[in-house]
């Protein structure tokens, strides 16, 4: 196993640009011994290098920030010939976060803990501190990073599902310049994203709309410190309805045949009916943590009752 | 007076600040980690085991079943299950290779490169499965133990009564999740080969080692660490784990440590016994209990461990605190092909009261009758007899046990609540529902005459003692109750009494800690040291026992004060003098005094039919739980509950509310939220983030109260009460679960996803 501490964002880049040919960089720093899980997060090489031409043996670098999914089940995994790129040093280019009047910008080392501790952005943004806090216990909130949470690409992801429902967008970097994916573009497949080996993700950019409607609800084996079994967060603005699952399909996904019934003022007298129209946008499955049933029937419950209630948060 | 008092945990700060040392924190020079190669299938022959001729192999120390010197057997009740598999594999993740080597590191990575070639056997993973021939692994019929337990004729009252309840109920594997993984220190010291870890133990580590290496117990040291956390799981496991450490240590000439991380611990160890029991139940028009007929199936796993006696304790408890003249309980423990289940708080009763307290609300449910006023009818009274024949006589007025519970929880203005509340709200539904239940002290029938436990209580030069038993401190506070009790029987400070460490070189056997049976039994036992030790002393002048009114809430009966024969308000210190002297006239020489159990004259037991008094003491309880049911997310949240229970004295009021709040709160893990998924009949969410135990927000306050009526046979009055929470929280939180939907449930743990199944398929959606 490999590890390379850039001490500048420029430094990364050119170890990224490095990786993604087949350049074989510096002797680790700080090198442990030890074992991850497959480096899922990290797009096939062979689909996504622009150059068209890797290096067959050189190991995918993959960016280390929280570590907060990296680092479990360490130890019983094989390591040989996993790369890190360890970020911990570019906390000053890359921690902070930014809250203008027609947006909010979050670095690529943003933590958790960051936007709950900060009284404007739960202001402005009150999902991102709910979906926050259901993440892991205070530890984690203080060590993961919102940047780390899109890059794994779960599909039970915590961060992802409100993001997404506020318009988010990616950054990404490279030393080919800077773009800007929206974040419902972002993932290709399960684990699988657009993003190229040689880039980063640099910021998050979340548009500040005036918002009718939002609201997230995660449903986990119990009230804290669970991966969700299924969650929804929904957001009505001025570019209309997004209503977001996670746990129910490979990625993150937006439901949109539900997102256009609501548009065009359909209403529901039964779950089951809800329930219909989210077939054509999600595709559960059982797994070790729950059923396809239990998700499907809850997601449509849930937003049947939301719908329902009229003291839901506005 | 130091029983009924706070005395803070004397191994609190210690265990806090960090400088208690568990076996992993033990640095030993030289040390070897010792890490396990496992089958992958269920139950199979074992053709080859493939090294990567990559590494070097002569690096490693390896053991397999050729380098066990004795029998290849891990004594336990039987010596069915091998200390390492030879040919043949009943489970997945059983034993096959060991390895060590100086580098954790290198010991993990030469596991991944060793490959087991097993050709695969019929397995057979649900003990209700049809036998054929080629499944038979155990004797004629894979069963491991039969329980039957008869009183009256049932059968004749089945076929005439008015009304005949049948209900079947299953209960699901349950992982311990003690704090402090399993581990294990293995080493050689002045020719005698020392196991040092976590487990309840001792003795039963020490006969394992003997058994396996085919040498007398002299040849072994057994040393507990400080244990963080063991519930049962560390009763039978930890025999295993110090043979597998010792084979390394003896091989490698080196001390070996084998420390499991959570998922090989969760994947590899016992689990609580699933369980199915069947109701047959014959009550009249007014709700009384004419005859119960239950069968009790708890599967096994693949070797025989503890289910003889987890069969036995849960037949015995399957009629609960009821009476009724005519039972028939039928208990079977079958093999299955699964990880091995063994002890586990509560050992067999958890299970088959779970059932039994599900059913009363059933049949109240078919008679339309109050489940309240059901369980009034039919609990026991003073002079009836309970399944095995045992008269009820020194227990509580359960009636008026039932009545405080129920004020305790408002248990009639709650019904009310809920129903209005029930009416009106689109999605929520609430509950409130109720456990009456018992649970036996001590060892099951003849089993404390079987063990015969002993125990010293040394006085040392400087006017101290030290109590020398084999009881481990697993987090429960036997080093805190035992010098309160000793302090009392003595007239000594807390200061001056020492609790040794369980070391099998420097205790006599005083049995296993298990079976809450450390207070009641050992603790008993301790008082007779030291009226032993008074004797020797010739200060064994008894002034008579004191009695009081008892202070503060929870106590409405007298309670009894100050130990056994010594009134230390009269003569405080007098004790210590008194040692002091004995020293300075005998220089050199030891006073011990000591004790041997002896049952009771009263307490018979006869073990070929299950007749008579089947523990000398039980604790008695009525639990009351009150759940919110979200009918988006079919998740149920405890809101409220009451745990009312008569112990005898309290010992340590502090320690005991907590053994209670954590029983409860383990108690509603199995009801709710933790579910073993199995595969090939080994746990395959062996993981923490995969198997949910409650958090303190997913738990509501649990309201603790004592009764306090002295027993007889424990010290100073006290009984026991690790095990007994355990029992009801399951069917207290499922009963009000069926109250809240007006259903009827039988499965635990009632996770979300059950219980929408249920309620979509009763078309309650």
């Amino acid at each position: 196993m490999r590890v390379l501490t850039p001490t500048t964002l420029d430094e990364a880049l050119e170890m990224l640009a490095g990786a993604s040919t087949g350049w074989h960089g510096r002797l680790p720093t700080g090198c442990t011994s030890g074992g991850t899980q497959e480096p899922r997060s990290e797009p096939r090489r062979s689909e996504l290098s622009p150059s068209g031409h890797v290096a067959p043996h050189a190991a995918p670098l993959i960016p280390i920030a929280g570590g907060t999914d990296l680092l479990v089940s360490w130890h019983q995994q094989p390591k040989d010939g996993m790369s890190l790129l360890d970020l911990s040093r570019l906390g000053s280019q890359l921690q902070p976060h930014r809250l203008t009047d027609t947006e909010l910008e979050l670095g690529a080392l943003t933590t958790y803990w960051d936007v709950t501790s900060s009284p404007e952005v739960a202001a402005a943004f009150p999902l991102l501190v709910e979906a926050a806090r259901l993440v892991g216990a205070v530890q984690i909130q203080m060590r993961g990073t919102w940047a780390g949470n899109i890059g794994n690409g779960s599909p039970a992801a915590d961060g992802v599902p409100v993001l997404m429902a506020y318009d988010a967008r990616v950054v990404l970097q490279s030393r080919a310049g800077q773009t800007e994916v929206p974040l419902d573009q972002y993932y290709t497949g399960y684990r699988q994203t657009v993003r190229r080996p040689d880039q980063l993700i640099v910021a998050i950019r979340v548009p500040r709309r005036p918002r009718e409607r939002e609201w997230f609800y995660k449903v986990g084996p119990r009230r804290a410190q669970a991966i969700s079994k299924v969650a929804v967060a929904v957001v009505k603005d001025a570019a209309g309805w997004r209503v977001v699952a996670s746990s129910v399909a490979p990625v993150v996904c937006r439901c949109r045949h539900f997102e256009q019934a609501l548009a065009d003022g359909r209403t529901f007298q039964t779950p089951a009916e809800i329930a219909q129209v989210l077939a054509a946008d999600i595709s559960p499955i059982d797994d070790i943590r729950s059923t396809a049933r239990y998700r499907a029937t809850v997601l449509s419950r849930l937003l049947y009752y939301w719908l329902q209630d009229r003291q839901a948060p506005q | 007076m130091w029983i009924g008092a706070d005395l803070p945990r004397i191994d609190g700060l210690g265990k806090l600040g960090g400088s208690a040392r568990y076996v992993d924190d033990l640095a030993v020079e030289g040390v070897l980690h010792g890490g396990t190669v496992r089958s992958p299938v269920a139950r199979g022959r074992i053709k080859n085991i493939h090294f990567d001729p990559a590494l070097n192999w002569r690096d490693f120390v390896i053991v397999d079943h050729r380098d066990i010197p004795g029998a290849n057997a891990v004594a336990m009740i039987e010596k069915d299950m091998p200390a390492l598999a030879a040919q043949e594999v009943r489970y997945r993740y059983e034993p096959i290779v060991l390895i060590a080597h100086r580098s954790i590191r290198k010991m993990r990575e030469a596991l991944r490169a060793i490959r087991v070639d097993v050709e695969p056997l019929p397995a057979i993973l649900d003990p209700e499965q049809p036998l054929t021939p080629e499944l038979i692994q155990y004797r004629a019929d894979n069963v491991f133990k039969r329980v039957d337990i008869r009183k009256g004729d049932v059968e004749a009252v089945l076929a005439t009564a008015p009304h005949v309840i049948t209900g079947e109920y299953r209960t699901g594997a349950q992982e311990h999740v003690y704090l402090e993984t399993q581990g294990m220190l293995a080493y050689r010291e002045d020719g005698r080969l020392v196991a040092c870890g976590s487990m309840q133990c001792p003795f039963y580590v020490l006969n394992a080692l003997a058994h396996a290496f085919g040498r007398p117990p002299e040849a072994f040291r057994v040393v507990p660490a400080a244990t963080g956390g063991a519930f049962g799981g560390k009763e039978d496991f930890p025999s295993v784990l110090a043979i597998h450490a010792a084979l390394l240590a003896e091989k490698a000439g080196a001390p070996v440590k084998m420390i499991y991380d959570r998922q090989e611990d969760m994947a590899a160890t016992t689990k609580r016994h699933p369980s199915r029991v069947r109701h047959r139940t014959a009550v009249d028009r007014d709700g009384r209990l004419l005859a119960l007929e239950i069968d009790v199936l708890l599967d096994g796993g693949a070797y025989v461990t503890m289910s003889p006696v987890v069969l036995s304790r849960g037949c015995i408890h399957a009629v609960g605190p009821y009476y009724c003249e005519n039972i028939h309980v039928h208990g079977e423990a079958r093999l299955t092909n699964s990880t091995p289940y063994g002890a586990f708080r509560g050992f067999g009763a958890p299970q088959t009261l779970f059932a039994l307290e599900r059913h009363i609300d059933v049949i109240a449910q078919r008679l339309g009758l109050d489940p309240v006023e059901l369980r009034r009818r039919n609990l026991l009274r003073a002079g009836q007899t309970m399944a095995t024949g045992q008269v009820y006589r020194d227990g509580p007025d359960l009636t008026a046990l039932l009545d405080r519970a129920l004020e305790l929880g408002s248990y009639e203005e709650r019904r009310r609540q809920h129903a209005a509340f029930n009416r009106t709200h689109p999605y929520l539904r609430r509950g409130i529902g109720l456990a009456t239940f018992c649970h036996g002290a001590g060892f099951t029938g003849s089993g404390e005459t079987y063990l015969a436990s002993q125990v010293a209580v040394e006085a040392l030069p400087d006017g101290s003692v030290e109590v020398l038993t084999a009881q481990t401190d697993m987090g429960q506070g036997v080093i805190t109750v035992f010098t309160q009790i000793v302090a009392d029987c003595l007239g000594l400070t807390p200061a001056q009494v020492h609790i040794a460490a369980p070391d099998t070189s420097r205790v006599p056997n005083s049995g296993p800690t298990v079976a809450s049976r450390t207070v009641m039994v050992i603790g008993g036992l301790l008082e007779k040291a030291c009226d032993n030790l008074r004797e020797r002393l010739g200060a064994h002048d008894k002034t008579p026992l004191p009695l009081r009114e008892g202070p503060g809430e929870g106590r409405n009966t007298p309670v009894l004060s100050g130990g056994l024969g010594f009134d230390a308000d009269a003569a405080p210190g007098a004790l210590s003098d008194a040692i002091r002297q004995w020293h300075a006239a005998h220089p050199g020489q030891r006073l011990l005094g000591r004790a041997q159990y002896a049952q009771p004259e009263e307490i018979v037991w006869d073990d070929k039919t299950y007749r008579g008094n089947a523990y000398a003491a039980y604790a008695w309880a009525a639990h009351v739980a009150e759940v919110e049911v979200d009918l988006r997310t079919y998740a149920v949240q405890v809101t409220d509950y009451v745990a009312l229970q008569e112990v005898g004295q309290v010992v340590n009021p502090t320690l005991a509310r907590g053994q209670i709040q954590g029983g409860v709160a383990q108690g509603i893990g199995w009801a709710l939220f933790e579910e073993v998924v199995l595969q090939d009949g080994a746990m395959q969410n062996a993981q923490l983030t995969n198997y949910a135990i409650p958090t303190s927000q997913d738990l509501p306050p649990i309201r603790v109260y004592f009764e306090e009526q002295p027993s007889r046979y424990g010290p100073a009055g006290a009984t026991g009460l690790g095990e007994l929470p355990m029992d009801g929280p399951a069917p207290a939180v499922l009963n009000a679960v069926c109250h809240a939907l007006n259903t009827s449930l039988d499965t635990i743990p009632l996770t979300p996803e059950r219980l929408m199944e249920h309620m979509e398929d009763a078309g309650r959606g």
